[in-house]
């Protein structure tokens, strides 16, 4: 165990450090990073990548085949942690190049991989992943959006349907989609994955507009979308195992807290008043809540650390990874409780003029519910611990053998 | 940087889980316990195994070559405590290498060192600590054990192996000011076992009356000095509650498996995998703050107060709910004296009350952030 640098890492450190200084923004553009940021902070976040990417700082660990600078976990970590000292805009990139071109470049010919590996690297293109459905959030296979083979034989296919809760697709340039390729077989054999430009006609995007007044998700509506076969991602019928390759990815992709934490807090605290007069801070079951956050904080911190030690030993990170997120969001959402709570009745007013460190506190509340739901909810998080990591037995499905056009199917 | 046991330490770790599944089954952790809460003769402790684990030299293991040690270092030290812990092993191990051979190693003379560490690693010295004189949390200003002219009085309890120990380590006041004092137990102190939360460890209340008292470190600095071996501890004592808290989950795991309800294995409902996933969360938190504690401490890092702090909170939160919801997972059998459950539900109290209670280690935290925010 050694938390500090070698010699090698220490320089590596020290020249992103050298980098950063002379070419990271020195003032943020705003926007809630949480959602990938606005259409106004948008140029900002490209821009950004733009530099990261020819520096050989954006994607450390893809191979130079793709385009990247072929670098180590660990160098990946001390860019990030050095990163984050400045104030950079917000990255819509990560779900693009954490999750949908590395599902490209699994499955996609040379050329197609040649085409988009570097316009998204470089943040040229933006990439959305299009799994939810109205029917079915949790539950990905229960996809309802059809693709049916074009009746002029070309061997295109026509895609209609409804996705939801797409994370930037209005930016995006591009999407993977999962859609139901054979009704007549259980769901998870008939569905199949293609990637689609988004500019296509047929494709709508309509931004949701969220509990937190924000809209970084969408509904994307797909009527006769006309997608050439060249498109599929992997054989007809194998989406499902082609989702799982990107699912596995999230897991790596979806990173660090966001919003408020036991810092901000604790210097909200300070100044305060608290129980009996004095500081907030000194209120002792606050002084409590801070510890405890600090240390998940801290444990989440280097439990991400020691899957980079893992990766970087050629172990491949098992779902145990799954834990940063259960465990962010919900403090996430506890600590700005709490925060609104020690305002009193101030709490009640959410006024970036107003309330302390500019409406953060009240941001994060309103935006904790969506951030324990998306990219996998509490529950099925805590599934995916007891089943992948402990062992423990599937939950009963009575869907498993039942042909998917005969599924029960409620609202 | 590396975030793990080296391959080194990995193969130490297993050859000690592989002679403690050998020589401490929670057979042996039972006679103990059975003895100690039968009204015949209490057994303190199991000699047998505390002797064998000498021969293994991990009682030595973070003592230097030159005092009789293995020299190896204190993340392999580490990795022995979590192991030790996964067995709950009924010996002074704590007391005496966390505690004594720390504290000696980090404030005592070269006389003290020379006479006290080689019998350490030896198994011929057993250490504890005395700090508590009653109910509530230890404040300097309620000290009334004192030491004048190198002789010590007072009372201290609970002293985790006060019945077997030979030497401890006391805090008391010198001049009015706190000191901590080594103390020879062979003359001028009573001892008389209690009777605690779990009799798998030994405890007694010891009168001291005229003891001789060596001071570890500067006069008026017991306190500091004190909170600096804690902080040691504090770091093993975590790898034994991970270890604990693991093996705990183990448990509950094997259990929901094998156990059918209403047609299926319990751990097929999501109550359970919840339960589970829950226990898996708290216990990988733990784990890399352990991580992180282990080498603050092996560097002795300026960290290491903070780390220690985290470790040691972390820890006990992980290690008392795993205790607590591997009985509840068993249900009925989880509550009789047959199964293993309750030797870790009672460990997981002696382990996190033996260094300070967890809202003791919160406040500690927090004033550390306080100061390092403020600076």
């Amino acid at each position: 165990m050694d938390f500090n640098d070698s010699p090698e890492e220490a320089a590596y450190r020290a020249e992103a450090r050298k980098w950063l200084e002379a070419n990271a923004p020195k003032k943020a553009v705003g926007g809630d990073d949480l959602e990938g940021g606005t259409k106004d902070t948008m140029p900002a976040s490209k821009a950004w990548q733009a530099k990261k990417a020819a520096a050989g700082y954006a994607q450390i660990t893809w191979p130079k085949a793709w385009g990247g600078p072929g670098g180590t976990p660990i160098q990946q970590v001390i860019f990030n942690a050095e990163e984050a000292k400045h104030p950079v805009p917000p990255n819509p990139f990560a779900i693009g190049l954490g999750m949908c071109v590395p599902t490209v470049m699994a499955f996609a010919d040379e050329a197609t991989k040649k085409r988009f590996v570097g316009p998204a690297l470089r943040g040229e293109e933006i990439w959305c992943q299009l799994f939810s459905e109205p029917s079915g959030g949790s539950d990905v296979a229960a996809a309802r959006t059809k693709a049916v083979r074009a009746d002029d034989g070309s061997g295109d296919w026509i895609i209609s349907g409804q996705k939801v809760w797409t994370t930037g697709a209005q930016f995006s340039n591009f999407g993977i989609v999962v859609v139901r390729t054979d009704p007549d077989v259980p769901k998870h054999k008939g569905m199949t994955m293609f990637w689609v430009d988004m500019g296509d006609p047929g494709i709508e995007v309509r931004p949701i507009h969220q509990m937190s007044g924000g809209s970084g998700f969408n509904e994307v509506f797909f009527t006769n979308v006309r997608v050439p076969d060249s498109q599929r991602l992997g054989a007809v019928g194998d989406g499902w195992k082609v989702s799982l390759v990107t699912l596995m990815n999230e897991r790596l992709a979806v990173g660090g807290s966001s919003g408020a934490g036991w810092a901000e807090f604790m210097e909200a605290a300070r100044g305060l008043t608290g129980l009996d007069g004095g500081p907030a801070l000194k209120d002792q079951a606050l002084r409590e809540k801070i510890a405890d956050w600090y240390v998940q904080a801290e444990g989440l911190k280097h439990t991400r650390n020691r899957t980079m030690t893992a990766l970087s030993r050629g172990q491949t990170p098992g779902p145990e990874s799954s834990i940063g997120k259960v465990v962010a969001a919900t403090q996430m959402q506890d600590l700005a409780n709490t925060a609104v709570e020690m305002l009193d009745q101030f709490g009640i007013i959410n006024d970036p003029a107003l309330s302390p460190l500019k409406g953060g506190f009240h941001a994060s509340l309103m935006s904790a519910p969506g951030l324990r739901i998306a990219g996998g909810t509490d529950e099925i998080l805590k599934n995916i611990i007891a089943e992948r990591v402990l062992g423990l037995p599937g939950d009963i499905r009575v869907d498993k053998d039942v042909a998917f056009k005969d599924l029960p199917t409620g609202r | 940087m590396n975030f793990d046991f080296s391959e080194d330490q990995k193969f130490l770790k297993n050859e000690a889980r592989k002679f403690l599944e050998a020589n401490c089954p929670t057979s042996r952790v039972r006679k103990v316990l059975d003895a100690n809460s039968s009204q015949e003769g209490a057994t303190a402790y199991d000699e047998a195994l505390w002797k064998a684990v000498a021969g293994q030299g991990w009682l030595g293991a973070a003592i230097p070559e030159a005092y009789g040690g293995l020299g190896l270092g204190h993340i392999e030290l580490c990795a022995i405590a979590e192991e030790l812990g996964r067995v709950v092993a009924p010996i002074p191990f704590a007391s005496t290498v966390y505690f004594l051979a720390e504290a000696l190693m980090l404030a005592g003379s070269d006389a003290q060192k020379a006479a006290l560490l080689p019998k350490i690693a030896a198994g011929e010295v057993i250490g504890c600590v005395a700090t508590s004189e009653g109910p509530g949390v230890l404040a300097a200003s309620a000290i009334q054990a004192s030491v004048s002219g190198g002789r010590l009085s007072g009372i201290k309890l609970p002293v985790t192996d006060g019945d077997i120990a030979t030497h401890a380590l006391v805090l008391a006041k010198e001049n009015g000011q706190p000191g901590l004092f080594l103390v020879d137990l062979s003359a001028g102190v009573t001892r008389e076992s209690l009777k605690t939360l779990d009799p798998t460890r030994d405890a007694a209340r010891l009168t001291f009356d005229g003891a001789a008292a060596e001071r570890l470190g500067g006069a008026g600095e017991g306190l500091s000095l004190l909170e600096q071996v804690t902080d040691r501890a504090a770091v093993l004592l975590a790898f034994e509650q991970c270890g604990g808290a693991d093996r705990a989950l183990e448990m509950a795991k094997a259990y929901a498996l094998e156990r059918y309800a209403f047609g299926r294995v319990i751990a097929s409902y999501q109550a359970i995998k919840h339960k589970l996933a829950d226990m898996y969360v708290k216990n990988e938190l733990a784990r890399s703050n352990a991580y992180y504690g282990a080498w603050a401490l092996n560097t002795n890092a300026p960290e290491l107060p903070v780390a220690a702090s985290a470790a040691r909170i972390a820890a006990s939160e992980a290690f008392w709910f795993a205790a607590k919801e591997n009985i509840q997972t068993h249900g009925g059998i989880g509550f009789t004296w047959e199964v293993d459950a309750h030797l870790y539900y009672r460990r997981s109290r002696q382990l996190s009350l033996v260094a300070g209670a967890p809202r003791v280690w919160k406040e500690r935290l927090v004033s550390h952030l306080e100061r390092r925010n403020a600076a």
